[in-house]
């Protein structure tokens, strides 16, 4: 049993060096296109929430949390207190796509959802809307929305999987399934869901608050 | 080797640290650093946040030298695609042949 769980915590650990590169080439994109436009990219940024940005980092930090703490309730064996870990993880994380939505369309009312995806709402902010910072152009606002919209998206996905996955771990563990002898998949899900976590730890500072510091000057 | 199970101590004691460490990345964002030094800050707290949640949420600190090599093997990776990229990138208009 002990090697069986082993093999299946390195088998997930490879599946998100995969996860890693995957989002790497995004990061990898974000710090080029940066390096190109760093007013514009600062511009673009200080038109995001920060607070809507803020509270999904805590409500995110706090569903890791929970999700360890469902993690340690199985391997003492307490299934209740178990179950209501995942249960809080879930509803963390649904609040999380939430704000997410909210903010989507607050981007989708400001026209400032990249290129012609939307009929009726290309992009084109209103120029008293959004700042723009001394060298930056319209043209390279854009190009950060669509690194912006692109790398939230593909989280969000990652956390809308996540959400299906915490669901089957509930029913499972419902059914008591899970013990301290066997107890594979809460361990691995719960990998994946700290790995999503830590994906945002990164986008939070990197999208949101790049240009905060040039606003009054 | 058998399963550590980390003490719900250890979890809340992250938890706290990387409150904290949002806190002060939002705090730090604000303030005008000379050098372009604020970039550096927000990095230095998101690996620091990272390198906790790695540790201790995902039990790596207990985990076997295998999870470790497959962890660094991914870092080893991500270094390789950035340093190639930009040795690349920053590096075009500093020859005379053009693109």
């Amino acid at each position: 049993m002990e090697q069986q769980r082993e093999a299946g915590t390195l088998g997930m650990w490879i599946f998100l060096v995969t996860e890693i590169m995957f989002f790497g080439g995004m990061f990898l994109a974000y710090t080029l296109y940066r390096t190109f436009y760093p007013a514009a990219f600062a511009s673009a940024s200080n038109h995001l929430d920060i607070t809507l940005g803020a509270v999904n980092t805590v409500v995110l930090i706090l569903s890791s949390f929970t999700m360890a703490m469902a993690v340690y309730f199985t391997q003492v064996g307490k299934q209740r207190p178990q179950v209501l870990c995942l249960v809080l993880t879930l509803v963390l994380g649904v609040t999380f796509l939430g704000i997410k939505a909210v903010e989507y369309h607050e981007k989708y009312t400001d026209r400032l959802i990249p290129g012609k995806l939307i009929p009726g709402a290309e992009f084109g902010p209103d120029p008293h809307k959004l700042h723009l910072l001394e060298g930056a152009t319209l043209k390279q606002v854009e190009m950060f929305y669509w690194i912006y919209f692109a790398m939230t998206g593909m989280h969000a996905v990652h956390m809308i999987i996540g959400a299906g996955l915490l669901t089957y771990l509930i029913i499972f563990s419902l059914k008591r399934r899970f013990d301290p002898e066997y107890h594979g998949p809460v361990e691995v899900i719960g990998l994946y869901w700290h790995f999503v976590d830590i994906v945002w730890i990164f986008l939070f500072p990197l999208l949101y608050l790049l240009g905060r510091h040039l606003l009054d000057h | 080797m058998s399963e550590h199970i980390v003490s719900v101590r250890v979890y809340a004691t992250i938890f706290l640290v990387l409150l904290v460490g949002t806190a002060l990345t939002v705090w730090a964002a604000f303030l005008d650093f000379p050098y372009g030094l604020n970039t550096i800050i927000a990095m230095t707290i998101a690996v620091t946040k990272a390198t906790f949640v790695v540790l201790y949420f995902m039990h790596v600190r207990y985990s076997a030298r295998l999870v470790w090599v497959i962890v660094g093997s991914a870092l080893l990776w991500m270094a390789i695609l950035f340093a190639f990229t930009f040795a690349d990138y920053l590096t075009r208009n500093k020859l005379s042949i053009g693109f």
